[in-house]
């Protein structure tokens, strides 16, 4: 599932140090320099988790992503910020579902982004089955 | 030799098509350069002060004739009929336009290469001893490690914008001929217990901050081997600095935090990516392994070579190292003729090589770190032939690990990073040095230059390195005695003052006449150095 825009009406994102000291937010916003792993607790409780990409070449997000996904977190995960069409299929491997790039892609080439690849040589955090099982089994 | 299964092919003709719309997209204006670059960039194009680079990868530098033959046909139809080899076992061409790249890589791809992951914040190509499964002594082959690893990195979700380049390099032997410790992780296969596991070397490399990996874990098995990078890699993804392009490799951060909590913080990270189920199963190491199995050579091929004619001799005691089969031999193939650019090839060199590999060497070659081309699998009977061919197409330069036997960077000629000229500073060196039996009397030297501080010419771990900066505009030389990228690893300390271009030259004499001066029998030029320090050499340098 691919979005590119931020649907009207959700619940807007709070900060990380706002989420941990008020217990009623759903939705949290993660800034790169910021640890995923203080999460872990509260994400029964959160439908929305939006990592923030201030620049495409910081990839620290790609591991909050992951670090979300392996501890068991099955709600929205929003990639935001400097979003481009070479980074999602990456994105979506690591976890994201969602997409709200700062401006808009071409829905053409997301298509062919994220079908572009038809396996994995190594697991991610999007279920894929990795090369070394198929050769497998 | 490793062969592509069905995913792998497809794997790299995903690739291809990917990076056509990639360059289309640029082309039409509908991708800014700022954007295309890091894309470029992990396809190793790079742009130069001239035109566009491109830097094929060479897995852990192994390949066939088939795939050297398409190196020379790359050169001759899109580049001006000549490779440069490279410290890090790839080619690179020098003169490529834009709209060509994606036709040179479906023409890789159509033989099992390509140039993925050469370049960009992510991590590149994995480079391994280039006597892999013919060293007498290695305890066993490392590439199929290597192979693992590739595959494991190749597209990698996670670590594609990493703060900064990552390096790994991959050996099995003692005597470490791939500058192992001078990477972001250097991985030494070892043996406990009857199992072989890889130790963890991370945080070296060279740069403007030179450092040498320090031990991180003594023994991972192979069982273990790809969380534990994984753990490596996430660590820095994490934690490595992005606040400054200088400071961001990881070596900085392992410097920062101290090696003791850099493992503290991977073995923790390691315990819970360990439960991902990422390690393939050993069926998986198995299938790469099969495909890395020993050529049948004949154990009972004659051992005797006929020295009679006395050129061939001195190649011989020069370029040809031990094989671990009786009556074969490793070939060494210099690519630096006294007065060419090291590690240039033209593509007539290159299909020569080619021929030469398919009829001699089991259909393979290796790339060395230090620019030159190894036949691993040559019988000794057959060694005659294959000089003769060599000489008569300039490749039969005996000089390896002499003098002459330069690593340079390309310098200033080419490279939009460099300060300085690589490429004038070593045809000088081995010009003045040009004298075979005065190379010899001075033994194995190797001398690295670097245009700049990045030390692509690995100067850092010359015996001789050499550093080109920029003084006010003009071209200085600075001069370091002492380093070493093998087992012996040190970083090389710099004299003093530079020089220009003719006065490094002759500092340079002045260094190896006081070590003849100074050397107890049979003594290399590193060890007089590190015997008698710097202080006769400074004043034989500076008076």
């Amino acid at each position: 599932m691919v979005e590119h825009v931020h649907s009207s009406g959700e619940e807007p994102c709070v900060t990380l140090d706002a989420f941990l000291s008020q217990s009623n937010a759903t939705a949290v916003r993660l800034e790169p320099d910021e640890d995923a792993r203080a999460l872990i607790p509260h994400l029964d409780r959160l439908a929305l988790i939006e990592v923030a990409f201030p620049k495409f070449r910081d990839g620290r997000g790609y591991s909050s992503a992951r670090i979300l996904r392996e501890a068991g977190y099955t709600g929205e995960l929003r990639a935001q910020g400097d979003v481009l069409v070479d980074q999602i299929a990456y994105m979506k491997r690591c976890g994201f579902d969602t997409f709200a790039p700062e401006k808009a892609l071409n829905p053409a080439d997301v298509e062919a982004a994220l079908t572009r690849w038809p396996e994995h040589y190594q697991g991610a955090a999007d279920g894929a089955v990795p090369i070394w099982k198929l050769r497998h089994g | 030799m490793y062969k592509y299964d069905e995913y792998d092919q497809q794997m790299v003709d995903a690739r291809v098509a990917e990076f056509s719309d990639q360059v289309r997209r640029r082309l039409a204006g509908e991708i800014t350069e700022d954007q295309f670059k890091p894309l470029r960039l992990m396809n190793g194009l790079y742009l130069q002060l001239h035109a566009y680079m491109l830097r094929v990868a060479v897995p852990y530098g192994t390949l066939d004739s088939r795939q050297m033959r398409m190196l020379a046909h790359i050169a001759r139809k899109y580049d001006r009929d000549y490779g440069h080899f490279t410290t890090r076992q790839n080619i690179q061409y020098n003169w490529i336009k834009l709209e060509d790249a994606p036709a040179i890589l479906a023409d890789l791809a159509s033989v099992e290469m390509h140039a993925i992951q050469t370049s960009g914040n992510c991590i590149r190509n994995i480079s391994s001893d280039q006597w892999a499964g013919a060293a007498a002594d290695e305890i066993t082959d490392p590439r199929p490690w290597a192979e693992l690893l590739r595959q494991w990195s190749s597209f990698h979700p996670e670590f594609s914008y990493l703060p900064r380049k990552f390096k790994i390099a991959v050996i099995a032997a003692n005597e470490d001929r791939a500058a192992m410790r001078l990477h972001d992780i250097g991985i030494q296969i070892v043996e406990k217990d009857g199992q072989h596991g890889a130790a963890f070397y991370v945080g070296g490399g060279m740069g403007r901050t030179p450092m040498i990996a320090p031990l991180i874990k003594d023994f991972v098995p192979l069982d273990d081997m790809l969380s534990y990078a994984e753990a490596c890699l996430r660590v820095y993804n994490r934690y490595g600095r992005r606040d400054n392009i200088y400071k961001a490799r990881i070596k900085i951060l392992i410097h920062e935090l101290g090696a003791d909590e850099y493992r503290r913080q991977v073995e923790e990270e390691f315990k819970h990516v360990k439960s991902l189920g990422i390690d393939p199963p050993k069926a998986e190491f198995d299938r790469i392994a099969a495909q890395f199995a020993p050529p049948a050579l004949d154990a009972s091929a004659p051992d005797a070579i006929d020295r009679s004619d006395p050129d061939f001799a001195v190649w011989v005691d020069q370029n040809v190292a031990k094989h671990k089969v009786s009556g074969h031999a490793i070939v060494n193939i210099s690519l630096k003729p006294v007065g060419g650019i090291p590690g240039d090839a033209s593509s007539a060199q290159i299909d020569l090589m080619a021929d030469l590999a398919e009829q001699y060497s089991h259909d393979e070659l290796r790339v060395t770190h230090a620019q030159n081309i190894v036949l691993p699998h040559v019988r000794k009977a057959d060694l005659y032939a294959i000089w003769q061919a060599l000489d008569a197409a300039g490749l039969a330069t005996p000089n390896l690990d002499l003098i002459s036997d330069i690593i340079a960077c390309p310098g200033l000629d080419y490279c939009s990073l460099a300060n300085a000229r690589s490429i004038p500073v070593a045809q000088k060196i081995a010009t003045r040095f040009s004298d075979l039996g005065r190379q010899k009397e001075l033994g194995e030297l190797k001398l690295k230059i670097s245009g700049c501080i990045n030390a692509c010419g690995h100067h850092h771990a010359g015996h001789i390195g050499i550093l080109g900066v920029d003084r006010k505009g003009i071209e200085n030389y600075q001069l370091l005695l002492g380093g070493s990228g093998a087992e012996d690893v040190s970083l090389g300390t710099i004299t003093g003052p530079g020089f220009d271009e003719d006065g490094i030259v002759d500092a340079i004499e002045r260094v190896t006449d006081k070590y003849l001066a100074e050397r107890t029998e049979g003594e290399r030029f590193v060890d007089t150095f590190r015997r008698v320090g710097m202080a006769p050499f400074k004043e034989a340098i500076y008076g």
